[in-house]
């Protein structure tokens, strides 16, 4: 078994290696010169590329993706059947007290995520075989991919918060390779320097939570710290002058580093530009896997969690009020994948809100039925826009669910399932956050409960609007562009059929253990919950009212999407034109580019250009080696006057000279 | 009044001067300024055939003979130049003799 997790863990990083190393031109054309390679457009513009490079390094790194995710489907059943394992595999960092290892952690919390990156990796590994099979560059594209893949696997299964951390600067690492993978666009390098910075805010975070959980715990591995917890109830720890609940303190700060890695409101802003990398990426890394890295760090550090109580209550009101705002911006949004992109983020918020009410094991379950359909829905929009010849414009797709039909029947299922559509994989994980957020009793969790329905009716709303403006109506694309529309070929159907039965049976399949009566046992000693937190059996005791509300909201989201773009189309238009200030406010994400951009950006820039301008160029420029270069040109330039060339002056000098060593001469000898 | 050393080296010593002024305050030709020299030279001559007198020693008047010599020698030579300086560049005005600036 102990073969077989690291097996897991390291094949992704070998087919990086090998791919990365052996399989792109760099190091093909070693030593010698490579062919030039001009991309010549055809009639209507299209770049058409070509790759004429070995087929091995992508079939390679997708064939041991597709073992990893066997073998983590049978650790998974393995685990759940009650085993826990911890392989050390060797020592990392010793100083002092502190010491961190390398070690695989497999609990079921670990086991959960494994199955969740395995599957959806090797299938999107799969998807881009014929998403990217044009792609000059597509070595390079799989060895980050796998890389991604490794990096996500060392975070999952760290035992410390080290090896947490070092996987989670990889997947950044991973996501910034990617988001800019097409290197030669200026927003994709945009894009990833903006996940990157903006990322770096919330791992500065998260680095100080670590070093106050050394601090506090003497101790960054994970069972001396979840040991320690209940001890360290009361205690306090200076924090920039003040005196704060130490256990407070270092579950806010690593929520920082998750609120920056799941794009959580304040630090969202990253999210919806990531989607300038390619498709498959979006559906890995911004969906499916590294974004719920956040989720997976609070649901692992439950034990801290579980006893800050006002951090818990932070989690809520970040997690409702992403939920909700971002819903709100997905409403009005023209591009189909960051109307996808702002739809994660909100089921983001929904993860966070159940995580902060003390129900780990619900926003667990969203996690993972939520990565199964959403993943369908990116790969399927990614099906669309490949049949679209590249046009990611919702208004100029339109009626294509005759030219893609089975593309089309994907995007329904994704679609019925992250609406909550009556047993679908998101009616299970959804309903139960919004019904654990009523249960839970709290005024804040009802705000969040309220906000969250809100919410279900905003994801209902543009869901269909997507699905009707995209795929039903009038063809709006060019007469060219509708006779190239073809169905994705079948490596690319695939990964999408296998993802619509997880969106259609993982919540049916796995609500017992992940929520329902086997879940105490299902999650064993993963999920630490105070004894009197008892939100999981509550939240099957609510109201009939309440488990109504989210079908209620779809109901309604879907029959006014309906009103608007299929029976009255000219209503939506009007509206905008009626609202005009509030559809501004929402199709410019609540001016938080702009916002940034004045509170931080423009400073930035404004610091840079005074310490370029002043500080370096003025001053140490001017003083130093510019300003004595200047003095000496200015002594040059006065000295070299005295050489007027004139006879008569050097005739004078030199009588001066005779005069005055005479005089001296007279006057001393 | 008889004509004493001190009037001998007085008139050198004026002579000496307006050759110096001559050198530098001559703005128009070289030639001046050969003449110039020309009347250190006989400046220093008085001096040597003055006290030469007064010492009662004649390796004084000797050697302003000397001094006659190498001062026509030098002349000519000098002369010679500046002939074939106006032949090169077509003046010996004194300000345009500056190739020497740095």
């Amino acid at each position: 078994m102990e073969t077989l997790l690291k097996l897991i863990v390291f094949l992704p990083l070998l087919g990086a290696i090998l791919a990365g190393l052996g399989g792109t031109a760099v190091f093909r054309y070693i030593g010698s010169a490579p062919p030039v390679q001009d991309a010549h457009d055809d009639d209507d513009g299209h770049h058409h590329h070509h790759y004429d490079g070995p087929r091995w390094p992508m079939l390679l790194t997708t064939a041991l993706l597709m073992v990893t995710a066997v073998l983590s489907w049978i650790a998974f059943f393995d685990v759940i059947s009650g085993n826990t394992y911890k392989v050390v595999l060797m020592e990392w960092v010793r100083s002092g007290e502190m010491t961190a290892s390398w070690a695989l952690r497999v609990d079921t919390l670990t086991a959960v995520m494994l199955v969740v990156v395995t599957t959806v990796s090797a299938l999107v590994h799969l998807y881009s075989l014929g998403y990217m099979s044009h792609d000059p560059h597509q070595p390079r594209f799989f060895s980050y991919l796998s890389l991604f893949t490794f990096a996500m696997l060392m975070l999952v299964t760290s035992d410390n918060l080290l090896q947490m951390f070092f996987g989670w600067e990889g997947v950044g690492l991973a996501s910034y390779l990617l988001i800019g993978f097409w290197y030669n666009r200026d927003s994709a390098n945009a894009a990833a320097i903006k996940a990157f910075v903006v990322n770096r805010v919330g791992d500065f975070g998260f680095a100080l939570g670590i070093f106050a959980a050394f601090v506090l715990f003497g101790s960054i591995e994970f069972d001396p710290i979840f040991a320690a917890a209940g001890e360290m109830q009361g205690k306090t720890l200076t924090f920039l002058g003040w005196e704060v609940p130490a256990l407070e303190l270092v579950a806010l700060l690593l929520f920082m580093g998750a609120m920056g890695k799941s794009a959580q409101f304040l630090l969202h802003t990253w999210l919806p530009d990531a989607m300038e990398g390619p498709t498959p990426v979006s559906a890995l890394i911004h969906a499916a896997t590294m974004v719920t890295a956040g989720v997976f760090l609070v649901a692992r550090m439950s034990p801290v969690y579980e006893l800050a109580p006002f951090t818990q209550d932070v989690v809520v009101v970040i997690g409702a009020i992403t939920a909700f705002f971002a819903a709100t911006v997905g409403l009005v949004q023209n591009d189909i994948k960051r109307i996808i992109a702002y739809s994660t983020c909100s089921q983001l918020g929904y993860m966070f809100v159940a995580m902060g009410i003390g129900a780990y094991g619900v926003g667990m379950f969203h996690l993972f039925t939520h990565a199964f359909f959403k993943a369908l829905l990116f790969l399927g929009a990614g099906s669309a826009i490949h049949a679209m010849s590249d046009e990611q414009d919702i208004w100029r797709m339109g009626g294509l669910k005759n030219y893609i039909p089975r593309t089309y029947a994907m995007m329904l299922i994704g679609t019925l399932a992250l609406t909550g559509f009556p047993f679908t994989a998101g009616y299970f994980s959804k309903d139960a956050i919004i019904e654990a957020a009523f249960a839970a009793h709290e005024p804040l969790a009802m705000t969040a409960f309220w906000l969250l329905v809100v919410a279900a009716l905003f994801t209902s709303f543009y869901s269909w609007r997507l699905m009707l403006v995209v795929f039903h109506g009038k063809p709006r694309a060019s007469r060219e562009t509708l006779a190239r529309v073809h169905e994705s070929p079948l490596v690319m159907m695939l990964p999408l059929y296998v993802l619509a039965l997880g969106a259609l049976f993982a919540g049916w399949l796995f609500k017992d253990w992940f929520i329902g009566a086997a879940e105490a046992e299902f999650w064993g000693a993963a999920l630490y919950r105070a004894a009197d937190n008892d939100i999981v059996q509550a939240l099957h005791h609510v109201p009939a009212w309440v488990v109504w509300s989210p079908f209620v909201m779809m109901v309604i989201g879907f029959s006014v999407a309906v009103l608007f773009y299929v029976v009255k189309t000219d209503l939506p238009e009007k509206l905008a034109t009626a609202l005009r200030p509030l559809y501004l406010f929402l199709l410019n994400k609540w001016y938080f580019d702009e916002l940034y951009d004045w509170l931080f950006v423009r400073p930035a820039f404004a610091f840079g250009r005074l310490f370029w301008k002043v500080g370096d160029q003025k001053i140490i420029d001017g003083l130093g080696p510019n300003g004595v270069a200047a003095r000496v040109l200015n002594l040059g330039s006065i000295t070299s006057r005295l050489q007027s060339g004139y006879v008569y002056h050097y005739a004078f000098a030199m009588l001066l000279g005779i005069a005055g060593l005479l005089t001296w001469l007279m006057m001393g000898g | 009044m008889a004509i004493g050393l001190a009037h001998f080296l007085t008139v050198a010593a004026i002579l000496f001067t307006i050759g110096v002024f001559g050198i530098f305050l001559n703005r128009k030709n070289v030639i001046v300024i050969l003449m110039s020299v020309e009347l250190m030279l006989l400046a220093v001559n008085i001096n040597l055939v003055a006290f030469s007198a007064h010492l009662g020693d004649l390796m004084g008047q000797v050697f302003s003979l000397l001094v006659l010599t190498v001062a026509a020698a030098e002349a000519a030579i000098g002369l010679a130049i500046l002939v074939v300086y106006y032949r090169n560049r077509g003046s010996i005005a004194v300000d345009d003799i500056n190739t020497m600036k740095g």
